[in-house]
């Protein structure tokens, strides 16, 4: 008996810590964000840069959202939508009770314009009085990259609260699609009043309203006391978002408290967090892939798969992420992170074997390298969020190669026209480093756009291969979710057994902030939202 | 006077031409182009083209030229390509900061140049002149972004003394009128956001200004010596002048016209580590957004910028040919 009493003691004890340890948010205070710069412009229907984006992310909602740490959908703006059976009509029910931090209502018509602004031809259907749509200031980058032209044939608000898109092909990623930042919605009245201002003047229904903006220093946004959603923050009373170009500097900002988090750390300098006593750290595994390319328009790229896989082997990938990641990365299996619905957990690692590279290349025809003339391996004079130092990484892979007979130089461009060549695929190009960071959590984002040579001659890495485009067009057309699912890994596993490119990493992002920041999240789409982020004072 | 001041204004323009035209063929020739940058991998050959199209970037480089031309005599400094917006605007927000940054660091450079560099000549061969000779040498090759860094860890981080970095601090309010933070405080009377203003200035200026103060002491020290010398020097002192007089009053003021060169070509260094002193301390002036630009390849900031640049050293390098006849009226200017 006393025994059973003792232990009911401990339990509610126990659960009484527990309770306390999940303390209740508390409202107020100010946060400083140090970022590495400045924000282009804030219309999420221009921008393509994550700085521009990140004050986007807390001013401007969706009609649907990505769940708070995956990629999965829930509804946003939008209480809830039905999809046809033929896949070609997509009906949105909005949420009732929103408004525009400008007091203008949130409704249909403001969905038709927010989406029907970005469209080539405006087929558009306002309910009751709508709007005249200004002509585009430029091509909005995002809608034409996403191929939302290709997929809208029109937008209409059937009532107040209802949305109708109607489709010109079954498309499954257009859902995902909503969620991203360029087809957030804003308020009609703010962008007619001044349509060149609107780009510094952004008026959303997000939950924090902004309020000024010093160039290359800081935007100010400050909490939206009239949030629609009641069920969590924002909590904070204003948040500050601090350009501080330098990284070190940034740290020192942190360790003395001036900022509450500070993203891009130097590695080093997560090492000094891990020690400080006020700092946490806050890690993601980032929604991207770092690759190394063939050029598949010449020979012996093309057609000698043995080749591609000697490479494959010869190269020591984890030394790269050991070594030039500093630990900020993990080792690819898939060509898609491992965070994203499709991954395929059954395809092998590829094995680092010097042995192995060599029976390979052997069997391909070059037995120690013989008959192949030096190679080229293009490599980005940039960071890049999947790859921190492309030259450092290409030095590294033309020692492995070296290694198994391969002789092979380094590459680069300044990276404009790095870019631009290495899409015209010259024959003075045999391999290249590039990669990607996925927009919407689809697979297609990644699979379709990265690897699919037949559908486009604008895909960078122009592999033709008729098993995988017929994956690719079928993973679209398919809308079951667990069927999708299932096409993505049958891709991811034939991108391994035929290596068009080899997956090199996926880099981590890891942020040091003050201990007292709570309940900040890194999300894999890299956007940053400070909704439910509290001050413990 | 007054027509050499306006014939040095008139050759102001075609300075200013020829400056825009080696800026534009540059620009031009340089590799990559705005576009590719601003899509990056997801870049379509149809959005690029569109952009393109856009910009006016495919038009012939001599329309391209013209019309950057036309729209200049008419005042119309165009649109930056990456934020959309009027580049004038840009440049009001950004220039003050950089000119407030600038003439603090050219006033402590001219302060404590001229100053080392006195007492070094007067002092040749002491412990003290070798010493802040050692100290010019240093300063000279000191590179700046290391050197701002240290200042932050002793003066910021370990000493508490000064802000690290940005302008103002978080939580200070300052009404701005002319971006001259300084001068904004004191308009709206605002003791408070002055002294913030003020600390966050010291650290950037004294880091920018520790090249020109170096190369000012040097150069002073040596005129110095020189005057010193001469004839003239050893009558002031025969006919019982005190050493103070003998100095300031004799030797420096024929001293300085070098001094007042060296100084003129410094703000051209000045503007120069700008674009380092600005990065590292988070000041959001004109050099760093003139870095970005030629990073991304806004050619409409890189032009117009280059152009209001230049047209500051014709302006200065006037101010100085004026000084020399205000400082040693034996000097005329025709």
């Amino acid at each position: 008996m006393n025994r059973t009493r003792t232990l009911c003691l401990c339990l509610a004890l126990a659960l009484g810590f527990a309770l306390s340890a999940q303390a209740a948010p508390k409202p107020g205070g100010t946060l400083v964000f140090g970022r590495g710069g400045d924000s282009v412009g804030l219309d999420p229907a221009y921008e393509t840069d994550g700085n521009s984006f990140m004050i986007g992310d807390n001013v401007f909602e969706a009609l649907v959202f990505y769940k708070d740490e995956s990629v999965e959908l829930e509804p946003g703006l939008a209480e809830s939508w039905t999809i046809s059976p033929d896949g070609l009509t997509y009906t949105f029910k909005l949420r009732r009770g929103v408004t525009f931090h400008d007091g203008t209502p949130f409704n249909a018509n403001a969905v038709v314009f927010s989406h029907g602004r970005q469209m080539k031809e405006r087929k558009v259907k306002f309910f009751g009085q709508g709007w005249e749509i200004p002509p585009q200031e430029r091509t909005p980058e995002y809608w034409v990259s996403m191929e939302m032209d290709k997929t809208v044939e029109a937008i209409e608000a059937v009532d107040e609260y209802t949305v109708v898109y109607r489709l010109k092909r079954v498309e499954a990623p257009f859902l995902a699609n909503l969620g991203m930042d360029f087809a957030d919605i804003i308020s009609p009245t703010a962008f007619l009043k001044n349509p060149k201002e609107f780009v510094r003047n952004p008026v959303g229904t997000g939950p924090f309203r902004f309020v000024k903006w010093v160039k290359d220093d800081q935007i100010v946004l400050e909490k939206n006391k009239q949030y629609w959603d009641k069920r969590g923050g924002p909590y904070l009373d204003r948040v500050i978002f601090r350009a501080i170009p330098e990284n070190s500097v940034r740290f020192l900002e942190l360790k003395t408290g001036n900022i509450h988090i500070c993203q891009f750390p130097n590695p080093a300098d997560i090492e000094l967090a891990k020690k400080d006593p006020k700092m946490k750290l806050v890690s993601q595994p980032g929604m991207n892939i770092g690759y190394l390319g063939f050029n598949h328009t010449k020979e012996p790229w093309k057609s000698n798969v043995k080749l591609r896989q000697a490479i494959a082997h010869a190269i020591n990938r984890k030394a790269i992420v050991d070594n030039i990641y500093q630990g900020q990365g993990q080792l690819a299996r898939n060509n898609i992170p491992p965070t994203m619905w499709g991954y395929n957990e059954q395809v092998p690692l590829i094995e680092y074997s010097v042995e192995k590279a060599k029976a390979l290349l052997a069997e391909a025809g070059y037995p120690e390298g013989k008959g192949l003339e030096e190679i080229t391996l293009w490599s980005m004079p940039v960071a890049r969020p999947y790859n921190p130092e492309g030259l450092k990484v290409g030095v590294a892979m033309v020692a492995d190669l070296a290694k198994v007979g391969i002789r092979a130089r380094v590459v680069s461009y300044e990276w404009g026209t790095y870019l631009k060549r290495q899409r015209e695929q010259p024959p003075d190009m045999d391999l290249f480093q590039l990669g990607w960071t996925g927009d919407n959590g689809d697979p297609d984002n990644f699979l379709a756009v990265l690897f699919d040579g037949l559908a486009s001659s604008a895909i960078r890495t122009q592999w033709h291969n008729e098993r995988y485009h017929e994956l690719m067009v079928r993973g679209r057309q398919t809308t079951d979710p667990a069927q999708r699912a299932e096409i993505y890994k049958q891709a991811n596993l034939l991108l391994y057994e035929e290596m068009p490119v080899i997956p090199i990493a996926h880099s981590t992002v890891t942020w040091p902030m003050l201990k007292k920041v709570m309940d900040f999240k890194l999300h894999p789409t890299a956007s940053i939202r400070m909704k439910n982020v509290w001050l413990e004072k | 006077m007054g027509a050499f001041i306006l014939r040095r204004i008139l050759i102001l323009f075609p300075t200013l031409l020829g400056v825009s035209i080696i800026v534009f063929l540059m620009l031009h020739l340089t590799p990559g182009d705005p576009a590719e940058l601003l899509l990056g991998e997801r870049a379509s050959p149809e959005a690029l083209a569109e952009l393109r199209e856009h910009l006016g970037l495919n038009r012939p480089l001599l329309e391209q030229y013209g019309l950057f031309l036309k729209r200049l005599l008419r005042f119309d400094l165009g649109e930056t390509i990456w934020t959309r917006q009027k580049v004038a605007i840009e440049i009001r927000q950004r220039f003050p900061a950089t000119i407030e940054l600038s003439v603090a660091a050219l006033l402590i450079s001219c302060t404590m140049g001229v100053l080392l560099g006195i007492v070094s000549a007067t002092r040749q061969y002491s412990l003290f002149d070798y010493l802040s000779m050692l100290g010019a040498l240093v300063g000279v090759s000191m590179p700046i972004f290391w050197l701002g860094l240290v200042f932050m860890l002793v003066f910021s981080v370990n000493l508490g003394w000064l802000p690290i970095s940005g302008r103002l601090s978080v939580g200070v309010e300052l009404e701005v009128i002319t971006n001259f933070y300084l001068l904004d405080a004191l308009l709206t009377n605002n003791l408070e956001a002055f002294r913030d203003a003020l600390w966050h200035l010291i650290l950037p200026a004294v880091t920018l200004s520790t090249i020109p103060t170096a190369i000012v002491a040097r150069m002073t020290r040596s005129a110095m010596l020189e005057v010193l010398r001469q004839d003239y020097i050893k009558t002031a002192r025969a006919k019982g002048l005190s050493p103070f007089q003998v100095i300031f009053k004799h030797a420096l003021r024929n001293a300085l016209i070098p001094v007042v060169t060296t100084v003129g070509l410094q703000f051209g260094v000045l503007l120069g580590g700008a674009i380092l002193t600005e990065t590292i301390f988070a000041w959001p002036g004109v050099g760093k957004w003139m870095y970005d630009a030629v990073m991304q390849r806004d050619y409409m900031v890189i032009q117009n910028g280059t152009l209001l640049i230049a047209g500051l050293f014709v302006v200065i390098n006037l101010a100085v040919d004026v000084l020399y006849a205000v400082i040693n009226p034996r000097i005329s200017v025709r």
